[in-house]
């Protein structure tokens, strides 16, 4: 596969894809910012708040940050096995990795419908608007990162593009850091 | 996906060869190209018919308010709905879908690689991904004026509760179709705003130091950062509004627990860094037009990059006013007078950077450098005007009347139209390897500059004298509907069909030159930015023969030791 000269150069002494991925990250940064900003100042100015955040599962919270933190650990070693190059070896903690996002997937899937059937929805109230809103985007995201890490696990059993695994990997994390400021938020805050 | 698209040839390459060479069919040249000049022109020309539809979306609702009631040719009877889609979508328009695609990511897309001696932008299938998003958010909002109700007429600042609620912004699916559309107009400049602060940061030719690299390519990276720091609670927020919208949620509505205010937040966080997205790669182009065509080096270079540095961290300490009479606590809204004051001195000292660089220069006033003069001079009286808003005090009694309005005509107009026409028709030998007619340019740039003034001018007047927007018809308000003012409205609308109409004499030009121009060598502005050095227009990979190493600074004219004026920045010292 050829490639433009221009992704080759590093002028900065940065490799051209880390340099990429975390300004995806900056700018997502922003849009969970935007989300959580206006989050924390609703339920500062409601007090009443505390009492619906209550109905949340932290049992259950806690164990998805449990799963989450897990799959990045998964995550940290396909990036040290791709620095060995060990493309197969990558893969595999690769799908372990998404094994753990589709995990936290399905607690989450467990806790909505069971929310949802005892009457706590998207539109009872603001406070739940934004559970659902804050946690929906965040999960799309592990959605998203789920199957990019296919693609990538795809090419590394091959031992091609091993480069790749790093920065799945470096998003991974972010994915799993912006929950680490959901749970406290959502579930422990009451 | 194509794998085998030829890139990658050039010095810093072994074999010189055409290896990986094969003749690309149509649409992979012209629909869906890798190329970043050809992305570049989609963007270009789709921003152009967007601004033509922008731009008749003025004439009818102009016309509406001239001689209301008419049947306006080529539209008909305008309605209330109607108006109010028009005015909210001209809006959305000309910034989303003119300013923005044409200023950062035509230019961006078409300079960036080009100045700084790339054979392309570092992820070329992300930079198409940007445009078929782009493209896609183009047909969702024009789509919305097919669809029952009519496009969204709730203004393209969307202040809550007249977005989301169907029953007093008169449109249905309509208002959804315009978040999305915005949404995904977001996602496309992020992912090409990426590319653009990515390739400028990796992959400039060796030997370009941070201080060799030109003033617009600065300011089209300057302006991603901005926008990708800022976009990200107006995405939130589009979010929050498609929900309330549609699935019956109160983020925005305050009889059940909601806040109308945070939307304002949201959307001028974003709203007013925005403004300086579009200006940056405005004043951009204009230091390279004004310093080829003064013959001097650039007054300050350094100075212009930390004032716009300056402007950019200032912008997002500003937003709050213009929510000066939303019900902010009078202790906040000194604080955002006090920013809002401080921001016209870094603007301020690029202007004055850039007077100084005509001072004492062999000025030749060709089109692009008439655009180029104009761009400071009406910007200024923009960036003037909005002291007086700026100052919450004054702002109270100026607030949503025709002053606002006529102010940020001011300045977006000089950055959208102006500085587009002045780099447009600066780059155009390169794009398309041909030179303009330069009286059919002046005649237009001439028409146009009049005119411009000529609508908005009065508006001041009006906006001084109590006019407020958004109003269908001022014959209802009997303070609003005396004869002078009438007189004044009829004379703003006349001067916009004249400017709409003198838009024919640019685009027969384009054509006329592109057809039979006669031919521009490399460099017919003798200038020394290295896309000077590419054939014109450049053939794809830029430099087949090899990519140039970097030597000095972009601005190096009329250096004394030195019989030519210039001092390319390839020539080896």
């Amino acid at each position: 596969m050829s490639r433009p000269i221009a992704t080759t150069r590093s002028m900065a002494g940065i490799p051209t894809a880390r340099l990429a991925v975390w300004w995806i990250i900056a700018s997502e940064i922003a849009i969970f910012g935007g989300v959580l900003g206006s989050y924390l100042m609703h339920r500062l100015a409601h007090g009443i708040w505390a009492d619906y955040a209550a109905n949340t599962n932290e049992w259950l919270g806690l164990t998805n940050t449990f799963i989450l933190l897990t799959s990045s650990l998964a995550a940290v070693l396909a990036h040290q096995a791709a620095e060995r190059g060990d493309g197969k070896r990558a893969a595999n903690l690769l799908y372990a990795t998404c094994a753990g996002g589709l995990a936290f997937l399905c607690v989450k899937a467990y806790e909505w419908n069971y929310e949802i059937s005892h009457g706590m929805t998207i539109t009872s109230n603001t406070f739940w608007s934004f559970y659902y809103t804050a946690a929906g985007i965040h999960a799309l995201h592990v959605i998203a990162g789920c199957i990019l890490m296919l693609f990538v696990a795809q090419t590394a059993k091959r031992n091609e593009e091993l480069h790749r695994v790093e920065i799945i990997g470096v998003y991974w994390h972010f994915v799993d850091v912006v929950w680490i400021f959901l749970f406290p938020l959502l579930y422990i805050a009451k | 996906m194509a794998e085998s698209i030829p890139v990658g040839h050039g010095a810093d390459h072994a074999d010189h060869g055409d290896h990986g060479h094969h003749e690309m069919s149509f649409t992979e040249k012209y629909v869906f190209p890798l190329d970043h000049k050809m992305i570049a022109m989609q963007y270009m020309f789709t921003g152009m018919f967007m601004a033509i539809i922008g731009g008749f979306f003025a004439y009818v609702f102009r016309m509406q308010l001239a001689f209301p009631g008419i049947e306006v040719p080529g539209f008909g009877v305008v309605t209330p709905a109607a108006y109010n889609s028009l005015v909210t979508n001209h809006g959305t328009i000309m910034i989303f879908w003119v300013a923005m695609p044409v200023l950062i990511a035509a230019f961006g897309n078409y300079l960036i690689p080009l100045m700084i001696g790339a054979d392309d932008m570092v992820f070329p299938k992300i930079n198409r991904l940007s445009y078929q998003v782009f493209l896609v958010s183009a047909f969702v909002i024009l789509g919305a004026f097919f669809v029952e109700g009519g496009a969204f007429g709730g203004a393209w600042t969307a202040y809550p509760p007249l977005s989301t609620k169907a029953e007093y912004n008169l449109s249905g699916l309509g208002s959804t179709m315009w978040i999305t559309a915005v949404f995904l107009e977001f996602v496309a400049f992020l992912l090409g705003g990426i590319n653009f602060i990515t390739t400028a940061m990796n992959s400039r030719a060796p030997g370009m130091k941070m201080w060799d690299i030109p003033m617009v390519v600065w300011m089209i990276v300057i302006a991603s950062i901005l926008f990708m720091l800022s976009v990200g609670p107006l995405l939130a927020g589009g979010i929050m509004m498609i929900f309330d919208q549609n699935l019956g949620t109160a983020f925005f509505d305050p009889d059940r627990g909601g806040d109308p205010i945070l939307w304002q937040h949201l959307f001028w966080f974003f709203g007013h860094p925005e403004v300086y997205v579009v200006l940056l790669p405005a004043v951009g182009i204009v230091a390279d037009v004004i310093t080829t065509f003064s013959r001097k080096k650039l007054f300050g270079y350094k100075t212009v990059l930390y004032t716009a540095i300056g402007t950019g961290v200032l912008s997002f300490t500003v937003w709050a006013h213009h929510q000066f009479i939303a019900g902010i606590d009078p202790r906040m809204a000194n604080v955002f007078t006090v920013t809002t004051l401080l921001i016209s001195v870094p603007i301020a000292e690029m202007l004055f950077v850039y007077i100084a660089t005509l001072y004492g220069g062999s000025i030749t006033l060709t089109t692009p450098m008439l655009w180029a003069l104009a761009f400071i001079f009406e910007f200024l009286i923009g960036g003037v005007t909005g002291i007086f808003l700026g100052a919450s005090g004054n702002d109270i009694f100026m607030h949503d009347t025709y002053f606002v309005l006529a102010h940020f005509h001011y300045t977006f107009y000089p950055i959208a139209i102006i500085g587009t026409f002045a780099g447009f028709t600066y780059w155009f030998p390169k794009m398309f390897g041909k030179m303009m007619n330069e009286g059919l340019g002046k005649l237009h740039f001439w028409l146009t500059i009049l005119t411009f003034n000529g609508i908005f001018l009065p508006l001041f007047v009006l906006g001084a004298a109590g006019q407020h927007r958004r109003i269908y018809d001022f014959q209802n308000y009997p303070e609003l509907a005396q004869p002078w003012m009438q007189d004044i409205r009829q004379f703003a609308t006349i001067c916009l069909c004249v400017m709409l109409g003198a838009q024919l004499i640019f685009f027969y030009n384009v054509i006329k030159s592109w057809m039979s121009g006669p031919a521009s060598g490399k460099n017919p502005w003798r200038a020394n930015t290295l896309e000077w050095t590419a054939a014109s227009p450049p053939p794809h990979g830029n430099w087949p023969e090899g990519l140039p190493n970097v030597y000095r600074g972009p601005y190096e004219y009329s250096h004394p030791d030195r019989e030519e004026d210039y001092w390319p920045q390839n020539e080896p010292a």
